[in-house]
């Protein structure tokens, strides 16, 4: 699965995207992202406060107990602030 | 008819009033035109800014824009929306978004127009940055702003 990260959680992470093989056991948003903390010390700090973090699935919102099924796409990003 | 409706994301500034003659030039029926432009600030919380850079995300922002639009055109008897947001390095001084929406009257104009830009604020995958001589800033997302998402919903939830 493609893994885009956007703004401060980017910056954090160190990268704008990339490939993961998503485990057979992580089956939601929110356990990507706990997944994806445990990865190393750039991730926990990107992800330290799971709750401001926004994500879309193939370019739409999702909420963090969605499912992954399907998925080609995953972004993670801050609350947005355009307009 | 159909509405006819516009999303641009592009990195260079727009003419609002060229804008708005093409959603109202050669008919007639266009009673109301409703027209916002956002326009970066020279300063934020009293500390002057150098500029603006926003980030976004291709592909899903100009989607997300496009649910929006269709949304609006549902709720409101609406000829012509055009919504325009800028990428990048922005100078305070320069326009930001722009959001135009033609009716026959100005009530359907004024509504589709702000219900575009409270969606535009809190929905569409864009991120702030400011640039003072100091640092630069990721923009914290305001209360406010989703406060003002809300009262669309709630309005929704009573007519229920």
């Amino acid at each position: 699965m493609k893994v885009r990260y956007f703004a401060w959680v980017r910056e954090r992470i160190g990268k704008p995207e990339e490939e993961i093989a998503v485990p057979a056991d992580v089956s939601t948003v929110a356990e990507l992202i706990k997944w994806l903390s445990s990865r190393g010390e750039e991730y926990a700090y990107a992800f330290e406060n799971p709750g401001v973090i926004r994500a879309a699935i193939d370019r739409v919102h999702v909420k963090p107990k969605t499912t992954l099924t399907g998925a080609s796409e995953i972004a993670f990003f801050p609350p947005m602030t355009g307009g | 008819m159909k509405p006819s409706m516009t999303v641009r994301l592009q990195r260079e500034p727009f003419d609002a009033a060229a804008e708005a003659d093409k959603l109202t030039s050669r008919r007639t029926d266009v009673g109301a035109v409703v027209s916002f432009t956002g326009i970066c600030r020279g300063s934020e919380e009293g500390e002057p800014i150098a500029a603006l850079t926003l980030e976004h995300y291709p592909g899903m922002a100009e989607a997300e824009i496009e649910r929006h639009v269709v949304e609006a055109c549902e709720r409101w008897p609406i000829f012509g929306v055009t919504v325009i947001h800028r990428y990048g390095r922005i100078a305070p001084g320069e326009p930001i978004v722009l959001v135009i929406t033609t009716s026959s009257h100005r009530l359907a104009a004024f509504a589709a127009a702000e219900f575009l830009m409270d969606f535009l604020k809190t929905r569409a995958p864009f991120w702030k940055q400011v640039e003072t001589k100091r640092a630069k800033n990721w923009v914290d997302a305001k209360a406010s702003d989703d406060a003002a998402v809300e009262r669309w919903r709630e309005r929704d939830d009573a007519a229920e």
